[in-house]
């Protein structure tokens, strides 16, 4: 047990850092366009990300259609379908999930959950936002472009990516996609240390790092390593900016095209491989994290329990943000690397493995004997833990050597990593959103809307994921545009079909959920202050919605954890971190 | 990879002391009252702690880029290239300028107004030598048939000095910045004034680590480290 004062009346200490009111808009555009307000910024971040999201939810049909269809829709070209797979990928892994777990959530909820006024520096933060917003600017720009966005695959292997043979690879395409990469990461740098900053130094009162919630430490550490790995992507894009525009050669070996010899020699494609999968395993982690830490909260609000095994909980996330730059090279198992290097890399993604299984097996013990409401956000959080399982599981397969050779490009990695990193994070996101959206409007979600949306969403998306494992396991290929019967057994043919219908159905489920948001923003029921019962901080503003400033005169003082439900002896069942009261029963815990 | 691996591992050895420290060995579920204070990273103020972790991330961008070098370093049609003289002048006006600013740092704790006005000059005039000398450099490389795409050593000095001057420009825009608020006294723009003065420090340091990667030199005492070692 640590040193903490017994008597709260005594023990609150001054404030370290002083109280300095948040900066004020002074007109329309500095309140509603400008503003350094860090939750009006994460609703900002939330807005863009799931606008661009619908882009890249049109584009998984358009892909869809194709490969459960080929040949029936004649505008989708195999020019088209690269370049639909490529802004798909981009978009869902840097443009929505990033921005919106690390911009949005963590806007919205850090200052909060922490207990601060706002972020410690507003002004970068709402730079931030704009560059972000010029980020997806310039990447539906490329839409608009002369030969249309990349077709590269969102990995962007070079040499093809820069070669003519690859859509938008010597026009805009592929020009525009790194000017928006490089946009994203310095607005995200940007952001990222303001998240980083606001956890270190403007905790109110009383909150230690080990009295913070799951989700804060989930987004805190997700950020510290985006700010690792995303410099990566940045190296990486710049030169290949070079090498597209300048005429280096950095990535880019001797090679004769079309029966030209170009001018490039000597560049290695492999140095961008590890650049790029130095960013892009930690990217996995990035968006994971978050995850973990946002579901973590939501169960134990919602079995109204303490969170099993809590300080394991915030080891694991720590072990595993840094566990996650010593696993890149698994990805590469197929680049020709000496077999020593997959040995390692095998081995250490076989141990990240332990805590996050260790991880799964808390929330498990959370839930176990707990009082479980079936709310939306607790649907959402078991979705989860189940998709993120069934993912992690495949991953383990994908991590050995052996076993990853004959699979890689297949559809079962398209399956594993949809699974783990697409459908699993997105299942938070909508837990989240059910969650925390009265604290957001002061409305409630409809409830029988939402039920829908879930069991349409989680039936719907084992639907598309769990049969292509089996397209894969059979050696189908991904990336390829067209897998006509002639290409594979009538029984792929029939599958992919289904495929492509329950992935039409689930799209459009998502349509009912934005009618949801928008419908409940208006006509939802009126939330009462704190509907949930929970105890983490965000709750126990003087207002909800909270105002500008968060709250209001005081900074509140924290007591406690934020994980106090069901506490014997108490007189609700949950006890607010700012809640001095001190349980009768609470003076025998030794 | 090595390079940025060794960067990480620096970086996570300090985050880790830096959370053992912070007490992440606590057990919140018995505690209860307000902690009679809560540990900020060594007293930092704000400011302080926000250019620390830039530093991180711009020391990261420096590593993976010497990690590229490095692993380029390592095909056959590699080779050493000659810097222009006008390179090492150049490192020599960023010494210098590193130098002032930490005067300058001094000065304005101090509270001399007058020290602080004249080396925050002397290092603004360095910085501005060393952005000249740079921009000598490439020319004379371009010169010498060392254009940007002629040879990879000289693909990757032009990137690397690049980002590197851009990071000094950014720098210069921070310190024109805190000149302004010069004007209300040596003791209001002291702590900032720090803070430029640690980022000096730090352009310096990674220009010296590019140097010697680029040139070899961190690759040969590696060699020999390895040579003594085995």
């Amino acid at each position: 047990m640590s040193s903490v004062s017994e008597d709260p009346d005594s023990g609150i200490p001054p404030a370290e850092v002083p109280d300095l009111p948040p900066p004020h808009a002074h007109g329309w555009w500095s309140r509603w366009v400008f503003s350094q307000d860090a939750k009006y910024i994460a609703l900002q971040y939330s807005g863009t990300a799931i606008a661009i999201g619908m882009v890249a939810l049109v584009l998984s049909w358009l892909i869809r259609m194709q490969l459960g269809f080929p040949g029936v829709f004649d505008f989708i070209s195999a020019e088209a379908y690269y370049q639909f797979i490529t802004m798909h990928g981009m978009i869902m892994v840097v443009y929505l999930l990033t921005a919106i777990f690390l911009g949005g959530f963590g806007n919205y909820l850090i200052p909060l959950m922490v207990g601060a006024r706002d972020m410690v520096f507003p002004f970068v933060n709402m730079l931030s936002f704009w560059m972000y917003f010029a980020a997806v600017v310039v990447l539906v720009a490329s839409f608009f472009a002369p030969g249309g966005p990349t077709g590269a695959g969102w990995t962007l292997y070079p040499p093809q990516a820069i070669l003519s043979g690859t859509p938008g690879g010597t026009g805009w395409g592929i020009v525009l996609m790194l000017v928006s990469l490089i946009l994203f990461i310095i607005g995200f740098t940007m952001g990222g240390l303001n998240y980083a900053v606001t956890v270190l130094q403007a905790r109110t009162r009383g909150m230690t790092l080990m009295r913070m919630p799951l989700t804060i430490w989930g987004i805190f550490t997700a950020t510290v390593m985006a700010l690792l790995a995303f410099p990566a992507l940045f190296v990486a894009a710049v030169m290949m900016l070079f090498d597209r525009l300048l005429g280096t050669s950095f990535f880019m070996p001797a090679l004769v095209e079309m029966g030209q010899q170009l001018s490039y020699g000597g560049g290695s494609p492999i140095v961008f491989q590890h650049l790029f999968w130095f960013f892009g395993h930690p990217e996995v982690y990035i968006v994971a994290l978050p995850a973990f830490g946002i579901v973590s909260d939501l169960i134990a609000v919602h079995a109204r329990k303490n969170i099993f095994g809590y300080r394991m909980m915030v080891w694991a996330i720590v072990i595993i943000g840094a566990l996650s730059f010593i696993v890149w090279a698994h990805h590469m198992y197929v680049s020709g690397m000496h077999p020593y290097f997959g040995f390692f890399f095998a081995t250490t993604t076989l141990i990240i493995a332990v805590p996050t299984a260790l991880k799964v097996y808390n929330w498990i013990l959370t839930l176990w004997r707990g009082d479980i409401h079936l709310t939306l956000p607790m649907l959402f959080a078991l979705g989860f833990i189940v998709t993120f399982l069934n993912g992690g599981l495949t991953g383990l397969f994908l991590g050995n050597v052996v076993v990853d050779v004959p699979l890689s490009d297949t559809m079962f990695v398209v399956a594993h990593f949809h699974m783990v990193m697409g459908v699993a994070p997105i299942m938070v996101i909508f837990g989240a959103i059910y969650h925390w959206f009265p604290l957001i409007s002061g409305r409630m979600l409809s409830h029988r809307l939402g039920l829908i949306h879930f069991w349409v969403t989680f039936i719907g998306a084992y639907a598309i994921f769990f049969p292509m494992h089996y397209v894969g396991l059979v050696g189908v290929p991904r990336r390829y545009p067209d897998i006509s019967a002639s290409f594979v057994p009538d029984s792929v043919a029939t599958l992919n079909a289904f495929i492509s219908v329950a992935a039409l159905t689930v799209g459009a489920a998502q349509i009912l959920f934005l009618f949801n948001f928008a419908w409940s923003l208006r006509y939802g029921r009126k939330a009462e202050p704190n509907p949930w019962r929970a105890a983490s901080l965000e709750w126990q503003t003087p207002e909800m919605p909270p105002r500008h400033g968060n709250w209001g005169k005081e900074l509140p003082v924290v007591y406690r954890w934020a994980y106090e439900y069901s506490v014997p002896g108490a007189s609700r069942d949950f006890i607010a971190q700012d809640d001095p009261g001190h349980p009768a029963s609470w003076s025998h815990v030794p | 990879m090595s390079i940025v691996l060794g960067f990480v591992a620096l970086v996570a050895i300090v985050a880790l002391t830096w959370l053992w420290k912070q007490g992440v060995a606590d057990r919140p579920w018995l505690e209860t009252g307000a902690v009679t204070r809560i540990p900020s990273p060594g007293g930092q103020p704000t400011g302080r702690a926000g250019l620390g972790i830039f530093l991180i991330v711009a020391g990261g961008l420096f590593a993976l880029s010497g990690s590229a070098v490095s692993m380029r370093m390592g095909y056959a049609d590699w080779f050493e290239m000659r810097l222009p003289g006008v390179v090492w002048i150049g490192l020599a006006l960023l010494v210098l300028s590193s130098l002032a600013l930490q005067a300058a740092s001094f000065a304005a704790r101090r509270g001399d107004a007058r020290g602080l006005a004249r080396w925050l000059g002397a290092g603004t005039v360095a910085m501005a030598g060393f952005l000249m000398a740079q921009g000598l450099a490439w020319v004379r490389l371009a010169e010498s048939g060392q254009s940007l795409a002629a040879t990879p050593g000289a693909s990757f000095f032009y990137l690397i000095s690049g980002l590197h001057v851009l990071h000094v420009l950014g720098g210069l825009a921070a310190l024109a910045r805190v000149a302004a608020r010069h004007g209300r006294g040596p003791a209001v723009a002291a702590p900032a004034i720090g803070l430029c003065a640690i980022y000096w420090h730090f352009l310096l340091i990674v220009w010296i680590a590019m140097l010697a990667i680029l040139t070899g030199w961190a690759a040969d005492a590696a060699a020999l480290c390895r040579a003594i070692l085995s």
